[in-house]
């Protein structure tokens, strides 16, 4: 979903850009209170494996391919605040290394699929562990969830930009019946493969889920008098 | 870090490097669900000519690959593995960075199932 130069105009992405800057700003405080011992040395892996996987594009429909955004799962290994900044290294490493992403889109990018997968994939996520039974199993379906979720969402985002400065008169109800179409089968890959993420390494280190803490150091169910 | 976390670590970076390496070769070229959208509905005609290539285009990954290495197996696999290794290494320094600022209220000693600060951890 790398918007390139150009799709949106100046002042929007400029727009963006400050949101972007200042959302940064928001994780670079709130991740101080999510890194410790545990979600420290996690992080640089989770950035770079979600830059891995999103060069694993998925056929979803005859010449259309998805990948992983990654917001979702990034939230739920090492919070969601150390999460946005991680997609949002990766985005500039995209952008800056890559030539994936234009550079005067780089704002657009980092709130679509950075700050707003994050943001909608975590709240969902909080929501379902919180009416769900505590169980790794719920952890997992959670985050199934969640990361089906986040795509649509962020596709929204994007259609949000383009309803603001979209620089062609494509109208915006087919674009947003098409993005959103097209990324709800995404979403389904995303969910897919941060399902199995989370799975595997709950499986081995629940304690290393940032979002399983409170669940399962070790047992597969507990008593709800951690609830609240 | 203790050492069952730093085990855990290396080979999750095992598992990344492979993905990006080798892995990355057998991803489908076909445009994805926005550049699908744009070819189809015309969103990309509105473009300057120039703003459609990017500005550091010709940046020796620039594509996922790396220039001047002919074998396109390879090429995508380097350019991975280098992508793998920015982002580690950025997202590492920031981490350490922003613990370094923190450190008056270092939470070092925390135990798996116990809330942290304002982070959202409660269950």
């Amino acid at each position: 979903m790398h918007v390139p130069d150009g799709f949106i105009d100046a002042p929007v992405s400029l727009g963006a850009g400050v949101v972007a800057v200042a959302g940064i700003a928001v994780c670079l405080r709130g991740a101080r209170r999510e890194l410790d011992d545990r979600t420290a040395p996690m992080a640089g892996l989770v950035a770079a494996f979600v830059f891995a996987v999103q060069m694993l594009n998925f056929p979803v429909a005859a010449g259309t391919s998805g990948h992983l955004l990654g917001g979702a799962l990034a939230a739920i290994l090492v919070g969601p605040y150390t999460g946005a900044l991680c997609v949002a290294v990766v985005l500039l490493v995209q952008g800056v290394f890559f030539a994936d992403g234009g550079l005067t889109a780089l704002g657009v990018n980092i709130v679509t699929m950075s700050l707003v997968s994050v943001v909608v994939g975590y709240l969902v996520f909080r929501g379902l562990v919180r009416i769900l039974p505590h169980s790794r199993a719920s952890i997992v379906g959670s985050a199934f969830v969640a990361a089906f979720v986040s795509v649509p969402a962020a596709a929204l985002a994007f259609v949000g930009f383009y309803a603001l400065g979209g620089t062609t008169d494509v109208a915006l109800g087919t674009v947003t019946v098409a993005m959103v179409g097209v990324h709800l089968l995404i979403g389904l890959g995303e969910a897919a493969i941060t399902g199995l993420t989370v799975g595997s390494i709950i499986a081995v280190r629940p304690d290393l889920v940032y979002g399983a803490r409170g669940i399962a150091p070790a047992v597969e169910l507990r008593p709800a008098a951690v609830a609240g | 870090m203790s050492r069952r976390t730093r085990g855990v670590v290396l080979v999750g970076l095992l598992i990344t490097l492979l993905l990006a390496g080798f892995g990355s070769y057998y991803a489908s070229s076909s445009p994805d669900g926005l550049a699908r959208v744009a070819i189809d509905k015309g969103m990309d005609k509105g473009m300057d000519k120039g703003a459609q290539i990017h500005a550091f285009g010709d940046s020796p990954l620039a594509g996922y690959s790396v220039r001047e290495v002919g074998s396109q197996r390879l090429s995508g696999g380097l350019a991975g593995v280098a992508g793998v290794g920015l982002t580690f290494l950025l997202v590492g320094a920031i981490t350490v960075g922003v613990r370094g600022r923190g450190a008056g209220s270092e939470p070092g000693g925390r135990r798996a199932g116990q809330t942290t600060g304002g982070g959202g951890a409660r269950l």
